[in-house]
């Protein structure tokens, strides 16, 4: 038995809402991995809960006809990896997804679950920064669109109001076309593992694919959010690729980034692994889309 | 506390369970219908000795709400032997290459891999490990198991050939 107090189970998404406006202190519960967990520690003992879990509407990936990529909250790790969209479009996403813990907490965690945590290691974060994603949360006061990277306020702290549920993640065409990622999470072990630093990159190149027209970077576990590296994207943009560039990257992140220290690791490895980590997601984006760094 | 009463199939037959609603998928199947191939190993999802199948995929039952549960195909390790009790193929391989020793974590590991002996290619031993990173093994070093998966797998594989006349 879990130590909960009241669940409510609403049938629609507008149920659901509805509840959430009655009961702002309730925590939604999506795919548990992390609530439920927490239960059995006793950690949230009397919570009340607001379970989403079977609301469908809430679960997929589609294509609007402006090329927008929507993921639906619900959507499970597993379900985002196999997605013809997700393939298609922003592989790098379903990569990274496929990184966490191991295949049952793939087909139970949710997308959704893993950002409105606000856990700087979340998988998923790092490239929905990365690809400039923007969150609809929507109350029963209507429906309120903020760009993820202004999302997460501190550890475990997002910009939610109480009475906000998150109802899709969108990605625009803008953000995504002619783009190639890169994910690479540095963890002890291959599987079942917390990441003691992720990086996502990815990248679009001119037409002769001599240089970066755009860069984009953000790693996990490098500050007490999720963060964007963006000294070190503009370092990139526009310049001719080389090896000296990427060093130039490499070097410059460690002006984005503010990682401690913690029993994973201490904060000079960490340090370590933010530049190699950089060159190394840098270099294999850039290789997917076909550039060369030698010559 | 709030009771309910909860439909699913549960190893091919319909089943009904009224359930208090904090109850875990791995408490009512276990309580309820007394599946004790499920084991109450971590209770947090790390272990995987509480494997079951639920449409098919592989999910911890020890982090899933029973009431979760309406409506779904749940398959447990006792959903696999045939109505005289005999084990199936991917049992017998467990047994024919020492992949138990303790077997506690026996069903959980058959359950996670029965989406890799149902695949139409061959996995790598590589592919097998990180279908069965979600299970842990104190005992056998895991060698045996992946060796009873691949085997399955394999002779699967030929018996589909075979039958279908190739």
């Amino acid at each position: 038995m879990y130590d909960f107090n009241t669940l409510y189970e609403p049938t629609t998404v507008e149920e659901a809402l509805k509840l959430k406006k009655q009961h702002p202190e309730a925590l939604i519960l999506a795919g548990g991995s992390d609530i439920l967990i927490k239960l059995r520690e006793g950690k949230l003992a009397g919570s009340d809960l607001i379970s989403i879990y079977r609301l469908d509407d809430l679960r997929g990936v589609s294509l609007e006809k402006d090329g927008t990529i929507v993921i639906r909250p619900l959507t499970s790790f597993s379900g985002i990896t196999i997605h013809p969209v997700v393939k298609q479009y922003i592989p790098v996403l379903g990569e990274a997804v496929d990184q966490i813990g191991g295949p049952q907490i793939r087909n139970i965690g949710t997308i959704g679950g893993n950002i409105c945590n606000g856990v700087t290691s979340a998988d998923s974060a790092t490239t929905l920064k990365a690809y400039d994603a923007i969150l609809e949360l929507s109350s029963e006061d209507g429906v309120r669109l903020l760009p993820y990277n202004d999302f997460n306020l501190g550890p475990g702290r997002v910009d939610m109001g109480p009475e906000e549920i998150l109802t899709a993640i969108r990605i625009p065409k803008e953000s995504y076309e002619r783009t190639y990622g890169h994910y690479i999470k540095y963890a002890k072990r291959k599987a079942m593992d917390i990441a003691t630093l992720g990086c996502s990159v990815n990248v679009r190149l001119s037409e002769d694919k001599k240089r970066i027209e755009r860069l984009r970077i953000a790693f996990g576990v490098a500050a007490p959010t999720p963060i964007r590296a963006v000294s070190a994207e503009q370092e990139a943009n526009g310049q001719p690729i080389g090896e000296d560039l990427l060093e130039r990257i490499a070097e410059k992140t460690l002006a984005d980034v503010m990682p401690r220290s913690s029993w994973r690791a201490s904060k000079e490895f960490r340090l370590h692994l933010v530049k190699e980590l950089a060159r190394r997601a840098a270099t294999a984006a850039i290789e997917k889309a076909g550039g060369k760094i030698h010559g | 506390m709030a009771n309910k009463l909860i439909t699913c199939t549960v190893n091919g037959k319909r089943r009904e369970y009224f359930i208090d609603v904090r109850s875990s998928l791995s408490d009512m199947l276990r309580g309820n219908e007394g599946l004790t191939s499920i084991k109450h190993g971590c209770d947090v999802g790390e272990c995987g000795a509480c494997t079951v199948l639920i449409d098919g995929l592989p999910f911890n039952s020890c982090i899933y709400l029973a009431i979760w549960a309406e409506g779904k195909d749940i398959l447990t390790l006792e959903g696999l032997s045939d109505v005289k009790g005999a084990v199936s193929d991917i049992q017998q391989a467990f047994i024919d290459e020492g992949a138990v020793q303790c077997g506690f974590c026996t069903p959980g590991f058959i359950m996670s891999s029965i989406p890799i002996i149902t695949q139409e290619k061959p996995s790598s031993r590589e592919e097998i490990r990180k279908l069965v990173a979600g299970n842990l093994c104190r005992c056998t070093g895991y060698e045996k198991i992946i060796d009873a998966i691949q085997k399955t797998q394999a002779k699967r594989i030929r018996e589909r050939k075979t039958s279908n006349g190739e």
